[in-house]
């Protein structure tokens, strides 16, 4: 097994995110590319970094722009940046901005890149609308006739129903349950109840409020000019909700299962636009250039499940990996972000690396760990700041770093499960 | 050394045209008589069946003919030969018996374009970098070697009027729609496609071109009539744009209309003499003083050469992200390319100067002048926040905050704690002096103004203002990177309104007090825009803001003393909201952002009953001397290195009419005795504020001139 800590540790230096806003809303009419385009240059000032220095870029998008299908590459034609910087678009699902950020580390460890852009953006505000396979085949035929009569004889064929466009659902191929579906079923077999499940949605939201209060989750966003005159100005994120209550929570009706059901769409995290951006590079590029890194990358892991079984149950595999890579026992972790995809999801994760059977049938002496959630989505989580599934891991690593600075904690941890039954964990570490 | 080299190949003549010892090919007597002996060559060689023409230097093909010859001319017979001998060449061409194919890349203008016209087949290249076009009338004179004859025929009467009345020139793209080049080709295979055309018209013959007309199209240009409507609509337009002042245009008209009413060879007759008349006329010799003025300046980096290296700015620092802060970002991103940062006080205000600084950006792309991807990356470099972020790597920082002194001093202050210690800090202050601005700098070597007009992106003009503490390195690298912006630099004293609004400042005093005198609105700015200014005086206080011209008024008053003393026509305006165009009511009214005539109700605020029959020469006299007299006095200063920077900050700041060459050639034309004269008459008659400047009367005393005679 490769040893990441090698003699190029990897430092986080900086990041950023745009605002998280519900899909539809302020970035309904921003294309994805703008707000991955935006928060890459606001990071390059933010951290006060000449354009010339970042070797590489990569950058992640779940749902592809039809227009732009390497984000990345956009984003890495800046004009601040070189020409002469590669880039690429990867998917690994929600956890698609933190696999950017260790593929990142990796070219880092292996001496490939100095300096690496890694980050993700989701616009599902912007996303392809198909058509069916008849109609795009008409359309085609059309496009390619020689003659005027050719391409009306091809269009003469279409039919009203052929109008119909398909929009992509957010349901699993190999299944085709949805995620929700599934977040339904490990509810019920995971025995999570509902006061549970809605408990942490509160908790979520009361911590993302009081995190954009004391202005630490305003820290890592840079706002967007929005509206034709650049003047309507986002700054935060607009799914928070201060004022929620668990009477208004248990108010929601389930969405997948209405009779017996438990998954509503106050304790899930809802469609979301944004981008994030982290800027590494090798601890002593980070020295020379004068910079003081927020953390180091510790190690990483990533895991997948069977998504016929419980499909988001993948952190439960790769989480004590991640530890095991980094050497170290959960007891070490001083601080813990887990993305909430659904509070169901979480739960059951939690459930499972306390539980000694998960134990068992992971090989393991002991239980991975007991969550203490005085140190854990100490900001609030997905379910209240939104998920835009390819920039949620870039959140999830700047809000890590720069909380563990903040209270001087060693070592952290980030949880994310994806979809495809897939698992992801990365491990941070302070000097 | 030879400017042609030839290559036969496969019977195929490739000349190609590379004057020794210039960036640029340009056509003059030895390079004709060369030409002329190529010619000869040509048409004797049996193994020659066609030939190219094709430029050895870079991004060039040929600028136009050779300037400094054409002002060396000093008689109109001269000037008449000059141009009969360029006919003469090119028809040699024209009537070569083998095809001259010409390989256009790059600037192709004047005598250039008229060469490609006398070719068979003209071939060009799709890059930015290829102009063609005949800018002889901003020169004061026109084609002289055939181009009023040839273009027209080529690509019709009126897009052929287009390009030869307005000077214009025509990318590629468009030259190819116009019909004015054959094909258009990629730069990489301009030579092999101009050989391969040479080849085919050797076997094949000439192409047979018939201009493509539509019926109305037809009806103008294909009949007597309807070529009179075209005639006549030409002339109406140039009379407006030239208000009668600039005779090349009309001159123009006429050898084109000579040419396609009574034959090629009286218009050939009709075009040397034309010209000959224009080039040794005083309008011609006035532009091209202020062509070899610009030229010289493009030069001139403010300080002695050798003396500092200019920085390079790759980040441009903005603080003030309002009207002027937008305007200077917009262009300096469009021509420098720079990465460019605004700040200001509050988002929305910094999204509103992005704003305004892309729509420079977009009014190209409306335009085609840039391209949808052109666009997307330029306007990728310029962003903006609430902090200084970004400011620590600024090489150059320009502040466009409000005009208060305390305020532009903390600007200071916070960019020099941000920035390295060598970023250059420039003020766009119109007002305030700079070295109260720099008083308590870390660095004052590195602080300087750099005033810039509105809007920024339409104003050719930047004024750069050192202090006494300014160094050299901040001077050129303010003074070259407002070159790049497009703009035309003088370097000026830190005086009270440094040259530009110092002139300005006493000729809009004055027309403040006609209109306090009763003169009707319209009237004075339609003297003063017959006497040559695009807008008058009034117009333009309406335009600046009647409260920024108090502001500005005050300021002068109090440096310079009661000569600069404001009318109080304007603080009574301003006292009922009165601010101008911007207010939407100043002394004109305003509807959708469109002038509506002046405003009756001015008169009755400000209790006067407007004169009837007023004395119109007195009007223009008491205006325009006003502003020659500062000028003669700010030059006394020492405000402007030159007179030659005197007149262009003139011409090009406030629009000064160029067929006079700006006000202190207009002093020399004048002589500082006449005007001196005419000073004294105005002093008794209106008060002290019109007593000549000491200078003038000495310069009176010894016959002295500005520029030698």
């Amino acid at each position: 097994m490769p040893d990441l800590r090698s003699d190029r540790r990897v430092a986080i230096v900086a990041g950023l995110r745009t605002p998280f806003a519900k899909s539809g809303t302020v970035f309904r009419d921003v294309p994805a590319v703008a707000l991955a385009r935006h928060v890459a240059r606001e990071l390059l000032y933010r951290s006060d970094i000449d354009g010339r220095e970042i070797d590489q870029v990569i950058f992640s998008q779940v749902v592809a722009s039809v227009l732009t299908p390497n984000v990345a590459r956009e984003v890495s034609l800046l004009p601040q940046l070189l020409p002469s910087v590669p880039a690429y678009t990867l998917n690994r699902a929600c956890a698609s901005a933190a696999q950017a950020i260790s593929n990142a580390a990796d070219q880092i460890t292996l001496g490939h890149a100095d300096v690496v852009l890694a980050g993700g953006v989701e616009s599902l505000s912007d996303i392809p609308i198909l058509h069916s396979r008849r109609m795009s085949r008409i359309l085609v035929e059309a496009g390619k006739a020689r003659s005027f009569g050719a391409r009306v004889a091809a269009l003469g064929r279409v039919r009203p129903r052929d109008l119909i466009p398909l929009t992509p659902a957010i349901a699993e191929p190999s299944t085709g349950e949805s995620m929700g579906q599934s977040a339904e079923k490990m509810a019920k077999e995971n025995g999570i109840s509902r006061e549970a499940q809605d408990q942490l949605a509160l908790t979520s939201h009361q911590r993302a409020a009081a995190a954009t209060q004391d202005g630490r989750l305003t820290a890592e966003i840079t706002p967007w000019f929005g509206g034709p005159g650049m003047d309507e100005i986002v700054a935060t994120d607009n799914g928070i909700r201060e004022h929620t209550s668990l009477e208004a929570l248990a108010k929601l009706p389930p969405v997948f299962d209405r009779r017996y059901g438990s998954v509503t769409a106050g304790n899930s995290s809802p469609l979301t636009d944004g981008a994030s951006a982290v800027l590494l590079m090798a601890e002593e590029k980070a020295r020379a250039l004068g910079y003081q890194p927020l953390a180091y990358l510790r190690s990483y892991a990533v895991s997948a499940v069977d998504p016929r079984w419980q499909l988001l149950m993948g952190p439960a595999y790769a989480v004590p990996e991640a530890l095991g890579r980094a050497g170290l026992p959960w007891s070490e972790l001083g601080l813990v972000e887990i993305h909430e995809a659904f509070a169901a999801q979480v739960l059951s994760n939690v459930q499972a690396w306390g539980s000694t059977a998960w134990a068992e049938r992971l090989g393991l002496a002991e239980p991975v760990g007991e969550v203490d959630w005085e140190r854990t989505n100490v900001m609030g989580g997905s379910i209240a700041i939104g998920h835009p599934f390819a920039a949620t891991g870039g959140r999830l690593v700047t809000t890590l770093a720069n909380e563990m600075r903040r209270r001087d904690v060693q070592f952290g941890l980030i949880s994310i499960c994806a979809q495809g039954g897939m698992g992801y964990a990365m491990v941070l570490e302070r000097e | 050394m030879s400017a042609f080299s030839t290559v036969i190949e496969d019977g195929i003549a490739v000349i190609t045209f590379d004057l020794p010892g210039e960036p640029v090919n340009k056509l003059n007597g030895a390079v004709r008589v060369e030409f002329e002996a190529l010619l000869i060559g040509l048409r004797d060689d049996s193994a020659v069946r066609a030939a190219v023409l094709i430029s050895g230097k870079p991004d060039s093909f040929i600028a136009g003919a050779d300037i400094d010859e054409f002002t060396a001319l000093t008689t109109q017979s001269a000037a008449e030969r000059l141009s009969f001998e360029g006919q003469e060449m090119l028809s040699r061409v024209e009537t070569l018996a083998k095809p001259v194919v010409a390989a256009i890349h790059g600037a192709c203008l004047g005598a250039g374009l008229e060469l490609a016209l006398a070719c068979h087949y003209r071939i060009a290249t799709d890059h930015p970098k290829t102009q063609l076009g005949l800018p002889e009338v901003q020169l004061g004179v026109i084609p002289g070697a055939g181009g009023t004859q040839r273009l027209p025929r080529l690509i019709g009467l009126r897009a052929g009027l287009d390009i030869i009345l307005a000077g214009k020139s025509e990318r590629g793209q468009k030259a190819h729609r116009l019909g004015l080049v054959d094909e258009l080709v990629p730069p990489s295979i301009l030579r092999a496609a101009a050989v391969a055309a040479a080849d085919r018209l050797a076997r094949e013959g000439l192409p047979r071109r018939t201009l493509k007309r539509s019926l109305p199209a037809l009806l103008l240009e294909g009949t007597t009539a309807g070529r009179r409507m075209v005639y006549r609509t030409a002339a109406r337009q140039v009379q407006e744009k030239t208000g009668g002042h600039y005779p090349a245009p009309l001159a123009a008209l006429e050898v084109v209309r000579v040419g396609l009413e009574q034959g090629i060879t009286a218009g050939l007759a009709e075009e040397h003499r034309s010209f000959g008349e224009l080039a040794v006329g005083d309008v011609s010799r006035k532009l091209v003083q202020i062509f070899f003025a610009t030229s010289a300046l493009k030069k001139d980096d403010g300080i002695p050469s050798g003396t500092a290296v200019s920085r390079q700015v790759r980040r441009l620092g903005i603080v003030g992200a309002g009207f002027m802060g937008a305007g200077i970002a917009g262009t300096a991103v469009l021509n420098v390319e720079v990465d460019t940062r605004l700040k200001d006080a509050d988002l929305a205000r910094v999204g509103q100067g992005i704003k305004a600084a892309t729509s420079v950006l977009e009014q190209r792309l409306k335009r085609r002048r840039l391209t949808r991807p052109e666009f997307e990356r330029l306007s990728g470099l310029i962003s903006g926040g609430t902090d200084f972020s970004g400011f620590a790597r600024a090489d150059l920082v320009i502040e466009a905050v409000f005009e208060d002194l305390e305020l532009k001093r903390r600007v200071l202050a916070e960019v020099e704690a941000v920035g390295r210690p060598d970023t250059i800090f420039a003020s766009n202050t119109s007002t305030i002096p700079i070295r109260d601005i720099a008083a308590h700098a870390e660095r004052p070597e590195r602080v300087l103004g750099m005033h810039f007009f509105s809007p920024v992106e339409k104003m050719p003009l930047l004024e750069v203002i050192p202090t006494g503490l300014t160094g050299p390195e901040a001077i050129v690298t303010a003074v070259r990177f407002g070159r790049r912006m497009g703009k035309t630099v003088i370097v000026v004293a830190d005086h009270p309104g440094f040259w530009v609004n110092r002139i300005l400042s006493p000729y809009l005093n004055e027309a403040g007090l006609l209109v306090r005198e009763g003169l009707p609105i319209e009237l004075i700015d339609r003297v003063m825009t017959e006497w040559g200014f695009p807008v008058g005086p009034v117009a333009l206080l309406d335009e600046v803001g009647l409260d920024v011209a108090q502001k500005a008024g005050g300021v002068m008053h109090q440096a310079l003393g009661d000569r600069l003393r404001p009318a109080e026509t304007i603080g009574r305006m301003i006292e009922t909201g009165r601010l101008g165009r911007k207010s939407g009511r100043g002394f004109y009214r305003y509807r959708e952002g469109h002038k509506a005539g002046p405003d009756d109700a001015v008169y009755r605020l400000l209790g006067v009953r407007p004169v009837d029959g007023a004395d119109t020469t007195r009007v223009e006299r008491r205006l325009v001397y006003a502003m020659l007299n500062e000028a003669a006095m700010a030059f006394a200063d020492g405000v402007v290195r030159s007179a030659r920077d005197g007149d262009i900050g003139a011409l090009f700041g406030i629009g000064f009419p160029a067929f006079r060459g700006g006000p202190l050639r207009m002093i020399d034309d004048l002589g500082a005795a006449r005007v001196v004269e005419v000073l004294h008459d105005l002093r008794d008659q209106h008060g002290s504020r019109f007593a000549p400047s000491e200078s003038l009367i000495e310069m009176a005393r010894h016959s002295e001139r500005y520029f030698p005679a």
